[in-house]
Parts: structure tokens; C-alpha cells; sequence
């Protein structure tokens, strides 16, 4: 039977757009503000979540074409490198560093280490949430 | 980093380039590339040796690796460590040689494999010898046991290669657990350090610790187990299958020494207590006399030599066990009654490895040369093989104690030895010492005859080609070179005894008996031929002809029942172990292992609100004050109401998708809690996690039967009330002692550190998010991982499903 859900899937095209652009703020906000890597992340495989519950897996599928696993080897491959990088000027283990700098356009913006440990730690949490949900999704039997 | 400290690292480093090797000149034996690097260190470890007869003067460097914890890379060359770095180094060299010879290089042969195991052996033995810390060798030690494991089963297509494998890993490997454990208690018995040169300078303190001796215990479970002594010799028989060189250089000359090494090393330290003397002494002897007596009954011509280095072995530990006897006198040059043990012992570490490896290699080249081991069917090869002849006839004769070979000399300083320690009247020695020399005596006799039976059975008697699938010739020049030079140093050392006298000998003990000499001061060492006739000679001379009577009998004797079990009834312990190991292991787990979820959760439960409600008792921390609560507004007892509501509804529902629903209700009233206490990340954690949450359920719903009515079982009922009860209850008396103690004291909460510093210190106003990413990043590292590791079991799972009757 061919269903046709023209609401949910209008609504659902306008709503996660803004959830996935909301899940990047919170990313971006975390070391601030409420967010940060695990929280936008979670917000992410919502929006994703979403898309995939209103049109099909395998149409999704043919739009994201990422494999999950590889998203989390790379995730924590980012994590474990930034944590490394501070080996090499003597400190210990996963310690960050963090500097204020003057951007064009955006004025003083701080830029950390902590970021890219924060994104490794987003990827993982997408791709963990996703990759579970869709194996017993597509579990047929 | 010092140079010493390359020489331990150096084979590391080669081993990373031999796959290169291996892959981009395959026309080329892998073997080559790697020959000159032993060869190398073998020529900077020989410049250390004092030529001028002046003493040793130790070499130390250290380099930090973990202060905090007292391990430090220090390498340490003194007489011991220089003999043995000699021994691996030296070794080393003829038997890659050798083995470039050995292992053909066949299209599918693995021989990068090979040679990076070699390599890696090689780098972890110097480690072991040059380490001063004890934590350091530890490390070097456990790698030793991987590497020749991986080794043994270098031709791991073999049931029985994998078998030997095992064993030899498990039983080195738990003996090793047992080292490391004494190492700690050493370290805290000296007073936190673990460099051996400071123990030994304080061994006097040491000693008189009551924990002295489960630390000897310990230390020595891993020195026996490595070097093969009975009751945990039976690995090196069965490490047999490994290819030949590895027999020659692993399990002869250099890996199961050492154990050797340890307790050598170790002496200065023990050798002050009557119960080191006696343990080694005994475990020595007793592992002699087995093993030459276990040797003759084997018909695999590496059998037997296993045997007789289990024995050998044994005979160099009875020695060192003698020789800590010389702790307790003071130093007299006439009198060398005291230090010949460890003369002897040294020595014949030396002999040892020279004709035991000349010999390996010779039945290497036998069963390279004609496919067969097995002494049945081997015989008449003295025509046919003339040169690996000669030089198994040097070994065997050394091997056997005879004149004018290196083997003889060592006999005959441990049958003094023997008679030497007889005589002291320390120890009950002056009651217990006779049996020493009588039973150094037996398993000379039982050393002669395997010898003997070495040489009778391969190569006198008839040579029958149809026994032989190859056409049987003398061996190429290449496999011979390496016995050759061991056979002339066998010859050499028994000629010239007096070269290695002040080059390795003195050093060595030196450094086994420190403090016995004033400075400047050396042992007098003089090893010679003709001693007169006494006691010595007419032992051997009595080993001769007892053992040549007994090895011409030989033939009748083989048909009783001692010589029909060929393989150590020990065996049986160990098969019977490993099996009840699995047997048991599986019972336990299924006893905790009902598979059910709800028995999981009660384990939980049960763990966490028992040790909660024990701690509190244990320090009376209950404490309940209504005095001063804040005001609750109305808003929060309506959320907390309908909080209780959805919850107490839950298991009166017995439809899922509405109890889905409600375990959601629940989440999302827990997330306006974490709103109305002003905890935002958590309340959006909360929010978001919910909401997977509910979609994970809702897809695994449609695999979940019914909820079915069960048969009410009181006990199980009254169990998990009861259960349910104390969680709550622990739970909420928690937060009421908290809050009451937070009232009346003034302890500051954690939480103040992560206030004041998150800007500071990480640059983040966000305290929750820089506790994630900066104070605790190591703590969500982790907790990734963890994750990660449970979605791919989760795909695992699903995806991979097991058919009917697969195990994992």
C-alpha cells in the first residue's frame, strides 16, 4: 500500500532544517553557553531520526551516504588526536589550550582545543545514536 | 638515551623495517638484511670485556619513564649482564646464519613474521639483562614469553605447534604474574624503589623483613617456571615444535636461561636466607635428575635434547643454590671451597650454551637432511654425514663430562662443588649434605647414557635408505658454519679454560657475589685439567663406565614400562587443568548468567543500595534534619505528583505501547525538575535523550511479545519489593544526610574549584561543558568509547546473527 503523508513530510522538511541548524549552535555554543558536543550531537541524530521516520530509509540513504562506523573511527580518532597534540609540548594528555583572537567581521573570537575534541565527541554520539537505531530498524526478522 | 640503552632498543627498531625487507627484495632471504645488526651489537658488547684482567668497572644510564613511580629505563652492565648480552648477541649471530639456511624461502614462507618475532626476542632478552629496574625487566621479561610463543607456533597450520604454543605461554605468563607480584612486595620491603642496585645495597635491612619470603616464593615461581625446572618443565618438550633455530637460541641457550639470570641476580639480595639456599638447591637437583632421567626414554632427537636442557638447567640452579652458601663466609683466596659453585655455575652456563646449541643445530641439520627425528629409524650416519658427525661427536662429549672438552671441566668443578657443600657445617648441612653429591653423581650417569644414546642410535649401527623419503647427504656449507664455530669454541674453552677466567668468569661473579672482595680485590679463578686423583675423577671415571654398561644394555631395558611412557605424567596435570579451567570457568558464568534482563537489574540493584546502606551504618552517617527546608513552591509538588503517578502506574499497565509512553512521561517530567533546579545541559540532555529513547523503543516493540499474566510467585514478588524498598530507601536517605550535613558544616563543595576556574583555567563559562571537555576530558574519552563499543556490538548482534547451534 502507497502511503502519502504530504503534511508530515512538508512540516518535516521545514522542521529539521531548524533543529539541524540548532544542533550546530548548540555545538558551537557548548563552551560558553548550555550545548557542546554531546548535546548538539544528540540533537543532530534527532533531526536525522526524524527524517529517516517520515520518508524512507533507503531514500535517506541515497541523501547521506556516510557509513555510521566509519563516523565513529573518525570521531574518536579526532578526539584521541587532540588529546595527543598536547603531548608534543610536554604537557600531559588531553590538556587544552584556548587563545582570543581578532577575526574580520566577527570581532575577538576565542578559538580552543577543546573544539575539535568536542567534535570528535559530536560525531561519535551521531553516528552511535544512528547506527543503532537504524540496525534494528532494518532488522527484519 | 646512552648507547647501552640502543642496544636494548636496536632490535625493536630493525624488527619495524622487516617487512620492508621481506616485501621489497623477496628474492633475497630476509635473514641477510637482519645478520649484521647481532653480529654489531655482539662486537660493541665484547668491547666492554676487561682484557686486561683489571676487573669490571659497571656501566649505569638511566633515563625517566615513570618517576612518579620509581620505574626508570636504566640499563645496568656489569659482569652478569655482560656475559649474558654476550650469550644473546653471540648466539644470535649463528643462528640467524643458521637459519637463513634453515627456512627456505618458499613463495609462501611468512619470513617476516619469523624474523620480527626473533627480533622482538632478541631486543626484549637484552632488556631483561640490562635492566636495572625491576619493573623494567618485568616488562622485558613478559615480552620474552610472548615472542617465543609466537615463536613456537610459527608454523601455526600444526595442531601440535599451537598446542605447544599455549602451554608455553600460559605457564611462563602465570609464573611471570607470580614475579611481578614479588617485585612489588620487594618494593615494599626496600623502601620504594625498584632498582635492583639499591635493594642489593640494603639487602642486609632486606632480609630481616618478615615479607621476605612470600616475596622469595614469588619471585622464584617466576624464575622456575622460565627456566623449565620440575614440577614446570614440561612447556620446553613440548616448545620442540618450534623450527630448530628458534630450539637453539630460545629454548637452549639464552631464554630459559633467563630464570638463570634472575636468580643469579637475585642471590646478593635471597642468597643472606637458609630457605634460598635450600629451595634452589632442591628444586635444582631434583629437576637434574628428572630430566636426565626423563631423556633417556625419548626417541625424538629434540626430546631428548629437551631434556637434557631441563636438566642442565637444573644442574646450573643446583649450583646457584650451593654457591649463595658463600654468602654467609668471609673471602680467602686459598679457599675457594665456598665460591667454586658459582664458578662452576657460571662456566658451565657458558659450556652449556655452546655444545647444547652445536648440538640443536646438528639435529636440525638431521632432520633437515634426511625428514625424520625419530632415533627408530635413524642410524649409520657417520659415513654419510662425516662433518655434522665430528661436530655432534665434540658436543655430545662435552654434554657427557668428558675429557678434553669444556663439559668436562664444569663437571668436574660440580662434582666439587657438590663434594664442597657437603662439608659445611651450616644449614644441617653437616646431617642432609651427603645426599647432594650422590644424586649430582645419578644424574651424571643418566647425562652420560643420553648421550651416549644420542651417538649410537644416529650415527653407528645400520643406515636403511627405505626409512628415508629424501635422498640422504651431508648438509650444505651454510647450515654448517654456525655448529662448526660453536663446536671449535667447545674445543677452545676446554683446551684454554683460563681465557674466559678474568674476562667473563671473575666479572660474574662478581656481580653474583658482591661485597666478598674488598675493592680492588678478585676471586682467584683457575680452572685446569689434571687435579690428581681424587675424589672428582674417580666420580667421573665411575659416570664412564656405569653408563657405558648401562648404555649397551640399553636395547633390553626399552621394553619395560618406564621407557613405554614417553611423555611426562606431569602432562596429565596440566591437560586435565586447562580442561577443568574451561569447565569451571563456564559454570561459574552460567550461574550469574541467566540471560534474563530483570536478574541483571537485581544484581545491580541489590550491589548498589547494599554497599550504599553499608557505608552508611559502618559510619553512622544517617542523619535526618527537617529544621531548616526551604519553602517547596506549589509548581514543583505538582510536577513531583505527577512524576509519582506516572511511575506507580507503570507496572499496572499491561499494554507496552502505552507504557513506552508513560516511561517518556516520566523522562520528560525529570527534565522540567533539571529546568525548575536552573540545570540547562542537563534538562536538554534529558529532552534529547528522551526522545531517542522513545524512538529505539517504539522500534523494538513490534519484537517484543504480549505481556502475558505470570504465574504470581510470592517469593519473587516479596524478593523484588523488597529490592525495589531498599533502592528507594538508600536513595533517599542519601539526599537527606547529604542535605542535613551540608547544614551544619562547612565543607566546600566541589563544585566551588570548577566556579572559579572554568574560566580561567579552560576559557569556557559553560562549568558543565569544560568539566566534559577540559577537567574530565579523559572521563568522556572513555565514556565514548564506551559507546561506541556497545553500538557496534549492538550491529554486531543484528547483523551477524548466530545460526542454530553457533557459539561465540
Amino acid at each position: 500500500m502507497k502511503t502519502n503523508f504530504l503534511m508530515f513530510h512538508t512540516i518535516t522538511r521545514i522542521v529539521s532544517f531548524i533543529v539541524l541548524s540548532f544542533s550546530i549552535y548548540l555545538f558551537f555554543a557548548g563552551h560558553n553557553a548550555p550545548g557542546g558536543g554531546f548535546i548538539g550531537g544528540l540533537m543532530m541524530a534527532g533531526a536525522l531520526i526524524l527524517l529517516y521516520v517520515s520518508f524512507d530509509i533507503d531514500k535517506i540513504k541515497k541523501v547521506i551516504p556516510f557509513d555510521y562506523t566509519t563516523i565513529i573511527g573518525w570521531g574518536l580518532l579526532i578526539a584521541i588526536l587532540t588529546g595527543l597534540n598536547s603531548l608534543l609540548f610536554g604537557d600531559a594528555f588531553l590538556t587544552q589550550y584556548f587563545e582570543y583572537y581578532q577575526v574580520p567581521i566577527m570581532g575577538e573570537v576565542e578559538l580552543t582545543t577543546a573544539l575539535p575534541f568536542d567534535l570528535g565527541i559530536y560525531m561519535v554520539v551521531v553516528a552511535v545514536a544512528l547506527l543503532t537505531i537504524l540496525s534494528i530498524a532494518e532488522d527484519v526478522s | 638515551m646512552s648507547l647501552l640503552h640502543f642496544v636494548v632498543l636496536a632490535p625493536f627498531i630493525m624488527a619495524i623495517f622487516m617487512p620492508f625487507f621481506y616485501y621489497k627484495f623477496r628474492s633475497v632471504h630476509t635473514g641477510w638484511f637482519l645478520l649484521p645488526l647481532p653480529l654489531i651489537l655482539f662486537i660493541y658488547i665484547a668491547t666492554y670485556i676487561p682484557i686486561n684482567g683489571g676487573g669490571l668497572e659497571p656501566v649505569e644510564h638511566t633515563v625517566p619513564w615513570v618517576p612518579s613511580l620509581g620505574i626508570n629505563f636504566s640499563v645496568y652492565l656489569d659482569g652478569l649482564s655482560l656475559l649474558f648480552g654476550l650469550l644473546i648477541t653471540g648466539i644470535g649471530t649463528l643462528v640467524v646464519l643458521y637459519s637463513i639456511f634453515y627456512i627456505k624461502n618458499k613463495v609462501d614462507e611468512p619470513l617476516n613474521n619469523f624474523y620480527v618475532y626473533l627480533l622482538m626476542f632478541m631486543g626484549a632478552m637484552l632488556g631483561v639483562v640490562f635492566s636495572d629496574n625491576l619493573i623494567v625487566l618485568y616488562v622485558f621479561w613478559e615480552l620474552t614469553s610472548l615472542s617465543s610463543a609466537l615463536l613456537i607456533a610459527y608454523w601455526f597450520h600444526k595442531e601440535k605447534s599451537r598446542y605447544g604454543a599455549q602451554k608455553s605461554m600460559l605457564i611462563t605468563v602465570s609464573g611471570g604474574f607470580a614475579m611481578l607480584a614479588g617485585f612489588s612486595l620487594l618494593y615494599v620491603i626496600a623502601g620504594s624503589t625498584f632498582s635492583i642496585r639499591e635493594i642489593i645495597a640494603q639487602a642486609d635491612v632486606v632480609v630481616q623483613d618478615p615479607l621476605i619470603l612470600p616475596a622469595m616464593l614469588l619471585i622464584l615461581l617466576g624464575a622456575f617456571t622460565k627456566s623449565a625446572q620440575f614440577p614446570f618443565h614440561i612447556w620446553l618438550p613440548d616448545a620442540m615444535e618450534a623450527p630448530t633455530p628458534v630450539s637453539a637460541y630460545l629454548h637452549s641457550a639464552t631464554m630459559v636461561k633467563a630464570g638463570i639470570y634472575l636468580v643469579a641476580r637475585m642471590t646478593p639480595v635471597f642468597g643472606l636466607t637458609v630457605e634460598w639456599f635450600w629451595i634452589v638447591l632442591i628444586f635444582g637437583l631434583v629437576t637434574l635428575t628428572w630430566g636426565s632421567i626423563s631423556a633417556v626414554r625419548q626417541t625424538d632427537l629434540k626430546g631428548i635434547l629437551a631434556f637434557s636442557t631441563v636438566s642442565q638447567l637444573g644442574l646450573i640452579m643446583s649450583l646457584l643454590g650451593m654457591g649463595s652458601a658463600a654468602l654467609h663466609f668471609d673471602y680467602v683466596e686459598t679457599e675457594a671451597i665456598y665460591y667454586t659453585a658459582i664458578m662452576a655455575a657460571v662456566f658451565h652456563l657458558i659450556n652449556h650454551a655452546t655444545f647444547k646449541g652445536a648440538l640443536f643445530m646438528v639435529v636440525g641439520i638431521i632432520d633437515h637432511e634426511t625428514g625424520t627425528r625419530d632415533v627408530r629409524k635413524l642410524g649409520g650416519l657417520m659415513a654419510i654425514m662425516p662433518i655434522t658427525f665430528t661436530v655432534s661427536l665434540i658436543g655430545l662429549a662435552a654434554m657427557a663430562g668428558l675429557p678434553p672438552f669444556n663439559g668436562f671441566l664444569s663437571k668436574e668443578l660440580f662434582f666439587t662443588a657438590s663434594l664442597n657443600v657437603a662439608s659445611l657445617d651450616i644449614f644441617n648441612l653437616e646431617t642432609l649434605g651427603f645426599f647432594i653429591p650422590v644424586v649430582a653423581w645419578i644424574a651424571s650417569v643418566f647425562t652420560f647414557v643420553y648421550s651416549m644414546m644420542i651417538f649410537t642410535r644416529t650415527f653407528t649401527g645400520e643406515f636403511k635408505p627405505e626409512n628415508y623419503k629424501e635422498d640422504v647427504h651431508e648438509a650444505p656449507i651454510g647450515l654448517l658454519i654456525s655448529p662448526i664455530i660453536l663446536a671449535s669454541l667447545v674445543i677452545i674453552f676446554g683446551l684454554f679454560p683460563n681465557i674466559l677466567a678474568y674476562t667473563l668468569i671473575e666479572p660474574t661473579m662478581q656481580s653474583i657475589l658482591p661485597g666478598l672482595t674488598s675493592v680492588g680485590e678478585q676471586f682467584y679463578v683457575n680452572i685446569y685439567h689434571w687435579h690428581g686423583i681424587n675424589t672428582e675423577l674417580l666420580m667421573t671415571i665411575a659416570v664412564v663406565l656405569i653408563g657405558l654398561a648401562i648404555a649397551l644394555n640399553l636395547k633390553k631395558w626399552q621394553e619395560s614400562y618406564f621407557f613405554q611412557r614417553e611423555r611426562d605424567p606431569l602432562n596429565a596435570v596440566y591437560d586435565l587443568g586447562l580442561d577443568q579451567l574451561v569447565v569451571q570457568a563456564q559454570n561459574v558464568t552460567n550461574m550469574q548468567m541467566t540471560g534474563r534482563l530483570r536478574d541483571y537489574l537485581l544484581y545491580m540493584a541489590v550491589f548498589i543500595s547494599g554497599i550504599m546502606l553499608w557505608t552508611f551504618f559502618r559510619y553512622d552517617a544517617f542523619a535526618i534534619d527537617f529544621s531548616n527546608e526551604l519553602a517547596v513552591p506549589f509548581y514543583v509538588i505538582l510536577v513531583v505528583a505527577a512524576l509519582l503517578a506516572s511511575t506507580l502506574a507503570l507496572p499496572f499497565i499491561s499494554h507496552r505501547i502505552t507504557n513506552i509512553v508513560l516511561l517518556g512521561v516520566v523522562g520528560f517530567l525529570i527534565a522540567l525538575l533539571f529546568v525548575i533546579f536552573r540545570a540547562p545541559d542537563l534538562a536538554l540532555t534529558q529532552l534529547l535523550v528522551e526522545t531517542v529513547m522513545v524512538v529505539l523503543f517504539l522500534l523494538t516493540y513490534r519484537h517484543l511479545p504480549e505481556i502475558t499474566k505470570e504465574a504470581k510467585n510470592i517469593w519473587s514478588t516479596s524478593m523484588k519489593a523488597i529490592v525495589s524498598a531498599a533502592v528507594g530507601g538508600a536513595v533517599i536517605l542519601t539526599g537527606l544526610s547529604v542535605h542535613a550535613l551540608n547544614q551544619g558544616t562547612d565543607i566546600t563543595p566541589i563544585s566551588d574549584y570548577f566556579i572559579e576556574n572554568s574560566k580561567t583555567l579552560a576559557g569556557g563559562y559553560n562549568m558543565v561543558n569544560v568539566i566534559l571537555v577540559d577537567f574530565r576530558g579523559l572521563d568522556t574519552l572513555l565514556e565514548v568509547l564506551v559507546l561506541a563499543i556497545a553500538a557496534l556490538g549492538v550491529v554486531t548482534l543484528i547483523k551477524h546473527k548466530m545460526k542454530e547451534g553457533e557459539d561465540v
